[in-house]
């Protein structure tokens, strides 16, 4: 295989991280959403969590991001 | 950022450092670029601003003494709240941090500036500092006994061997991925707004709207992105700290 089209196959493999990272945000914001409408005065007060979370779950998408661009520029 | 109207030039081509002010210190290469030139310029809209509103120094504050309160209440029940009393001593130094990615995030947005933020080494820089200030923190307040950091408590005797290279790991990997989420977001917003320029440039006129729309709903996306991101920039060297100080674990 041409060398250069195996890099982009590569770089393109490594952005299915960007799966889970989906998969983790929708879950974070899914599930704040619900127990928010449950107990609407308990969810001022996770927010900050709730943010957390998602800066957690987003970064491990963020690193097959990452592989993807070594990949194509490194 | 913006179309640069030929439609030749790649969507990374907007992160290139271009020198200003060729500087050569002891062989090192310390030019002022455009990057550092956007540095000093949002340095100096930060204190020029902080200046302007606070100079009334009013019990009763003015509509821009109060807005340069809000940022300052914001921050301080940041920190009370993730660290407590003791960390306002560490409050300046946090309130800084905040309001320099964000000033640097929003800087980018506008059309035609260079995002300092999403070159990773500016972003690692700040990380490490966050870093090497809370390990220095932890290690001048607990001593040796800092390092039970990494063997929480409750944990059975068995698990140790498993838990204690995890928790270290994650210790040791903490600025490299502080520093990523907040390159590699605003490096990707910029891109894909460039991207969907290049379309904006290349199609005719009547393939224009679509992409000119998105690209003005997604910088509204990207102006609260630049927000978050310095937001939990802001957190996370928060709760890095408190480990420090006060060891819940």
């Amino acid at each position: 295989m041409d060398p250069q089209a195996a890099k982009f196959i590569g770089a393109g493999l490594a952005c299915f991280a960007l799966i889970g990272a989906g998969i983790g945000i929708g879950n974070i914001f899914g599930n704040y959403l619900s127990g928010a409408l449950r107990n609407p005065s308990a969810a001022a007060s996770q927010f900050t969590n709730l943010l957390i979370g998602f800066a957690l779950a987003e970064a491990t998408g963020l690193f097959g991001l990452l592989i993807a661009l070594i990949i194509l520029y490194g | 950022m913006a179309a640069e109207g030929t439609g030749h030039h790649g969507p990374m081509e907007q992160f290139e450092i271009k020198k200003i002010i060729d500087l050569d210190l002891l062989g090192h290469d310390i030019s002022f670029t455009n990057s550092s030139l956007m540095m000093v310029l949002a340095f100096a809209v930060i204190v020029g601003y902080m200046l302007f509103a606070m100079r009334g120094r009013a019990l009763v504050p003015t509509r821009i003494q109060s807005t340069a309160e809000v940022v300052y209440e914001y921050i301080a029940g940041m920190v009370k709240e993730n660290i407590g009393e003791e960390g306002m001593k560490f409050f300046p130094w946090v309130f800084t941090i905040f309001i320099f990615i964000l000033v640097l995030n929003i800087f980018g947005l506008i059309p035609g500036n260079f995002a300092v933020t999403s070159h990773i080494i500016v972003t690692f820089a700040l990380a490490a500092m966050v870093w090497l200030v809370a390990t220095f923190v932890g290690f001048w307040k607990h001593g040796v006994s800092y390092l039970k950091l990494f063997a929480p408590s409750g944990v059975p005797l068995w698990l140790m061997p498993i838990i204690i290279p995890i928790e270290l790991t994650s210790y040791l990997i903490r600025p490299i991925s502080h520093s990523v989420r907040l390159f590699a977001n605003i490096m990707a917003g910029h891109t894909m707004l460039e991207v969907f320029a290049g379309f904006a440039v290349l199609l005719p006129w009547w393939g224009k709207i679509a992409p000119t729309g998105f690209m003005v709903a997604f910088t509204g996306l990207e102006l609260l992105v630049a927000f978050l991101q310095a937001f939990i920039f802001t957190v996370l060297t928060c709760i890095y700290l408190n480990d420090a100080v006060n060891m819940h674990h």
